[in-house]
């Protein structure tokens, strides 16, 4: 799955995270959080989760995180990224 | 004669306000304050420097004072809370000298035993008269109950009354007497009410702050104390007004004829003196203007100084007597010690006002807190700071579970009753547990080495210390 055009998914609520993705020669991840001294490996692990499962290798990926739990994250992310991509 | 003065400034020459010195203010303005910016911007003109500002509470209104800080008007802090802008600045270690915290109650009788002195005390008083006769109760700033200001009048060198609202001699209903004031001056305005409604005075529509509540006043019912002379403090919290409303309707369902409501006052403990679950109110605060206006029109809404209401130096207070507290906390730990004076990652943004003299004198304190706030635990190993001890502490609401403390040999005989009523017992160990497995283990945080707070506790002794972030 590729990353075509930008789209985002999610929001700034508490507990919610609002993920933004990009078309990009290479793939970044920039990481935004309430939490980020506390969690910011495991965000960035559950994100890249997601990344190998769609199989998405390029993209900039931004996640704006008011405290989500990993499972929100990689819902939020993996919305975001069919938005951009179109299913199949 | 009058003790009129002519400006903020002759008032503080003719203190003789010197480099070094002490002075003090209180907060029943709240955030909505113009008094303690206002003289410290006139003592920096003045170019008095090194003071210790002595403020039962900062709020952000008062951001700057930072700069005072950093110009070395200001050198010590000494206050009960701070909010979250300055403490920002604290935490960051704007000021050289740790900041003291006390409890409302530990302030007023650190005055009155003498272990902390106040050379000048600045009271906002919202209806004054030109011998310094004053209360909070009447005026375009009225903020009701001025019960924290007492113990400044009472016991500082010098004191000068500021308000925006001159009288004839004598004003009737006074709280504070001219036998304690030196000086009067009159300003445009001493602060905004509107600022006094400051935080969550509503009751939450959150489903899980409904259902903390709802649990909250099942423990508060099968706890027996819940009975003809029941005495209350809540705080302004969501949750807690949530529990105060479900309270109530017990209450009146079964006919309860309660003793008294106390603490910083809302609309709700209005609503319940005046359906008759309490004989009378003892206010030390107003929290919103529903209770100004209360405690100005019904002799049931008493004023209390803080001494009264949470002090050890007087014979009595009315924390001793107080049936169940409800109190909020940034963190508990395993041994039930609570956090309320820095967010997770360390911050200074609260303090204990009369946390810790509540909960000491409760038979029944009880912490209403979500299992995790944006992701972050409430239960962890140890707190950041240790703001109320454990022992103290006799049950944790959350919405998975409710953890009561028998760690001190007590409450074993609450924990059975509250089993027996259905209630989701669990250990404090299980809610640490259950959050870490909804939300990962949070990584700790790392702090750095300067102490930019010491804690004291009620009676004076050093309870915790805060350092800074990194």
């Amino acid at each position: 799955m590729n990353i075509k055009t930008s789209a985002a998914a999610g929001t700034l609520e508490s507990s919610d995270a609002y993920v933004m993705v990009e078309p990009s020669d290479t793939l970044e991840i920039a990481i935004e959080s309430v939490v980020y001294n506390q969690y910011a490996d495991q965000i960035r692990a559950g994100i890249e989760q997601v990344l190998d499962q769609l199989g998405v290798k390029t993209g900039r990926i931004s996640i704006n995180d008011k405290g989500a739990v990993d499972c929100v994250i990689q819902a939020r992310v993996e919305t975001a990224i069919k938005r951009a991509g179109g299913e199949g | 004669m009058s003790k009129l003065v002519a400006s903020i400034r002759e008032a503080i020459e003719k203190c003789e306000l010197r480099d070094g010195m002490t002075i003090s203010f209180h907060h029943h303005m709240r955030n909505g304050d113009y008094v303690l910016n206002m003289v410290l911007e006139e003592i920096a003109k003045m170019g008095i420097k090194n003071l210790t500002v002595n403020a039962s509470s900062i709020f952000d209104i008062h951001e700057p004072i930072i700069g005072h800080i950093q110009n070395g008007v200001v050198t010590g802090l000494e206050c009960n809370y701070m909010g979250a802008k300055v403490g920002k600045a604290i935490s960051e270690g704007v000021l050289e000298k740790p900041v003291i915290f006390r409890s409302h109650g530990g302030r007023a009788s650190d005055m009155e035993k003498g272990t902390s002195v106040i050379d000048v005390a600045f009271i906002a008083a919202p209806t004054a008269d030109d011998m310094g006769n004053c209360t909070g109760k009447l005026g375009p700033s009225a903020c009701g109950s001025i019960g924290y200001a007492f113990a400044d009048a009472m016991n500082a060198k010098k004191v000068v009354v500021v308000t925006d609202n001159l009288v004839p001699y004598p004003l009737v209903g006074f709280s504070i007497p001219e036998v304690y004031v030196d000086y009067v001056v009159t300003v445009d305005q001493i602060g905004n009410p509107a600022g006094i409604v400051s935080g969550t005075t509503k009751i939450t529509r959150d489903p899980v702050g409904l259902r903390m509540a709802n649990y909250t006043a099942q423990v508060i019912e099968a706890s027996g104390l819940l009975r003809d002379g029941f005495s209350f403090q809540t705080g302004a919290g969501g949750a807690t007004l949530a529990t105060a409303q479900y309270v109530k309707e017990k209450m009146l369902a079964k006919g309860i004829k309660g003793s008294y409501g106390m603490g910083g006052i809302t609309g709700y403990m209005v609503d319940m003196l005046n359906e008759g679950c309490f004989q009378a109110l003892l206010d030390v605060q107003c929290f919103d203007l529903k209770a100004v206006e209360s405690i100005r029109t019904n002799p049931k809404h008493m004023e209390v100084s803080a001494t009264q209401y949470a002090g050890v130096s007087g014979k009595s207070a009315g924390v001793d007597n107080l049936d169940v507290v409800l109190l909020g906390a940034t963190q508990v730990d395993l041994d039930f010690n609570v956090n309320v004076h820095t967010d997770s990652n360390g911050y200074i943004m609260g303090g204990s006002g009369g946390h810790c003299d509540t909960a000491a004198g409760a038979k029944l304190a009880i912490i209403i807190a979500p299992l995790t706030r944006a992701r972050l635990p409430l239960v962890v190993d140890r707190c950041l700071c240790i703001s109320t001890p454990g022992k103290t502490v006799d049950v944790v609401v959350t919405q998975r579970g409710i953890a009561v403390n028998t760690k001190y040999g007590k409450n074993a005989e609450l924990k059975e009753k509250l089993k027996a009523a259905k209630l989701p017992v669990v250990e404090i160990e299980d809610l640490k547990q259950k959050a870490e497995e909804l939300a990962g283990v949070p990584k700790p945080v790392q702090l750095g080495q300067k102490v930019v707070a010491n804690v004291l506790y009620r009676d004076g002794t050093l309870l915790d210390v805060i350092h800074a972030v990194r």
